[in-house]
């Protein structure tokens, strides 16, 4: 067994100046991503726990947008009524992460962070035009997902930032989906993923969101094929013309999870069964609805 | 460092590395070794504890993590020699082949109860989905649950 140096700060500041004091340390949350690739390493790190960040906690709608603390479990994202009446997309993605176990664990902000090309969070947060909000000693600033990984495993966070938590701007009338296929149901990283956001007046497409995981270096975004979607109603034909176009921008390799010309057909099939979804008449039940059960033993 | 937490209802206060994994906290310094270890990276649930009522992975989580929680393993389910009624749906299912993953299952299911009484199939499946069973199969681990449901019991 390793033993490291373990942190346990209070306060952002307190992270911040923790990690620009110790260049190799790592920061702990859920322990999800990290723990495991920690497993394999005879000599472990510096880790900088943050549980105790209450900053980093919590879920409330501000000035026209939900922040989601950067803590926020798949679990809570799952059941919480503000993510089921503003970022369905992301809902759908946290039901299709992991086990129970990891969705009781992973947080939103590990899973951004580790900046997986096939992180489920990556896909659904850029359709949603999300931002982070990210603190180092010095300052905060904010960074939209879609400019934050730079290759797999690779972001613009620097090393004494965190990020603190995810802002997603609330849009009456958009509707998302988001798609994956694994090996299996559970505990399987994604081979392909799609999500998509779409506003619709009439029945006709007024814009659009699509993006790609696990087919490039980081997510792709699909200009073409929202362009293809835009004052279109979604009739199989639409469909079917904006899978081929996602099927020609996917930039998939074969690895030993799956391989390219699969990877790249499943693009297409994937994005049909998404909008196939969102052609769907809208259930008024939906969305927020409140039944969520808790597995919670009090 | 000092963990201070709660352990199957009772409070304990132990000097560990705050890197030490839980589970191995709970079965070399506890003596609690029902909590078993399967595939060390979360995958299989043979680890599984409540943490907070919730299913974790014991193998992912680290000592410092645990400080000011509440945790059961499946030595905190039965009380006074009375085995919980998922406990002994198991049994009377013959839901058992080698046991090593039962522990894990045992809490999955008990969790999933006591936020789902009356779970469907699919809800039970997509409950247990963090735990892998690889000698018997699933169906009387399924019924097991399905009966602890149905006796209302919990």
């Amino acid at each position: 067994m390793n033993t490291c140096r373990i942190e346990t700060p209070r306060t952002c500041a307190e992270a911040s100046a923790l990690l620009q004091a110790l260049p190799d340390a790592r920061v702990l949350a859920g322990g999800t991503d990290v723990v495991v690739r920690l497993k394999d390493q005879l000599i472990w790190p510096p880790l900088v726990e943050i549980s105790r960040l209450a900053e980093l906690h919590g879920m409330t709608e501000v000035d026209g947008w939900l922040r989601l603390g950067a803590l926020s479990t798949w679990t809570e994202i799952e059941r919480a009524a503000l993510t089921a009446r503003h970022a369905d997309v992301l809902v759908e993605a946290a039901r299709e992460v992991g086990s129970p176990q990891i969705r009781n664990r992973g947080t939103l902000g590990g899973n951004v962070a580790n900046a997986s090309p096939a992180g489920d969070s990556l896909p659904a947060l850029i359709v949603l035009d999300a931002e982070l909000e990210l603190r180092g000693t010095q300052s905060t600033r904010r960074v939209a997902v879609a400019q934050f990984c730079c290759a797999p495993g690779k972001t613009v966070l620097a090393h004494d930032e965190l990020i603190v938590a995810i802002w997603v701007p609330v849009r009456a009338g958009w509707r998302g989906a988001f798609v994956r296929l694994g090996q299996r149901a559970a505990l399987a990283i994604s081979k392909v993923s799609v999500a998509v956001r779409v506003l619709r007046a009439d029945g006709i497409v007024q814009d659009s969101r699509i993006t790609l995981g696990a087919v490039a270096p980081t997510v792709l975004r699909v200009p073409e094929a929202e362009a293809v979607l835009r004052g279109q109603r979604l009739s199989a034909a639409v469909m079917q013309a904006a899978a081929e176009v996602v099927c020609a921008a996917a930039r998939p390799i074969t690895d030993i999870r799956s391989n390219e010309p699969y990877r790249r057909a499943m693009c297409g099939e994937l994005l049909q069964r998404a909008l196939a979804r969102l052609a769907e008449p809208t259930n008024p039940s939906d969305p927020s609805d409140p039944s969520d059960p808790s597995d919670k033993i009090t | 460092m000092m963990i201070r937490f709660t352990l199957n209802g009772t409070a304990v206060a132990l000097e560990t590395p705050g890197s030490k994994r839980v589970l191995d906290l709970l079965r070399d310094e506890c003596g609690l070794t029902g909590t078993k270890e399967g595939c060390g990276k979360g995958e299989c649930g043979a680890c599984t504890i409540l943490l907070d009522g919730r299913v974790a992975n014991a193998c992912l989580l680290l000592a410092c993590q645990a400080d000011g929680h509440e945790i059961v393993t499946i030595e905190g389910l039965e009380h006074a020699g009375q085995l919980a009624p998922i406990q002994q749906a198991f049994v009377d299912e013959g839901a058992v082949q080698c046991g090593f993953c039962i522990p894990g299952m045992v809490l999955a299911a008990h969790a999933l109860l006591a936020g789902q009484p009356q779970p469907t199939d699919d809800e039970i499946k997509r409950g247990l989905a963090g735990n892998l069973c690889r000698c018997t199969g699933y169906r009387k681990i399924i019924a097991a649950v399905r009966r602890t449901a149905q006796a209302g019991n919990a």
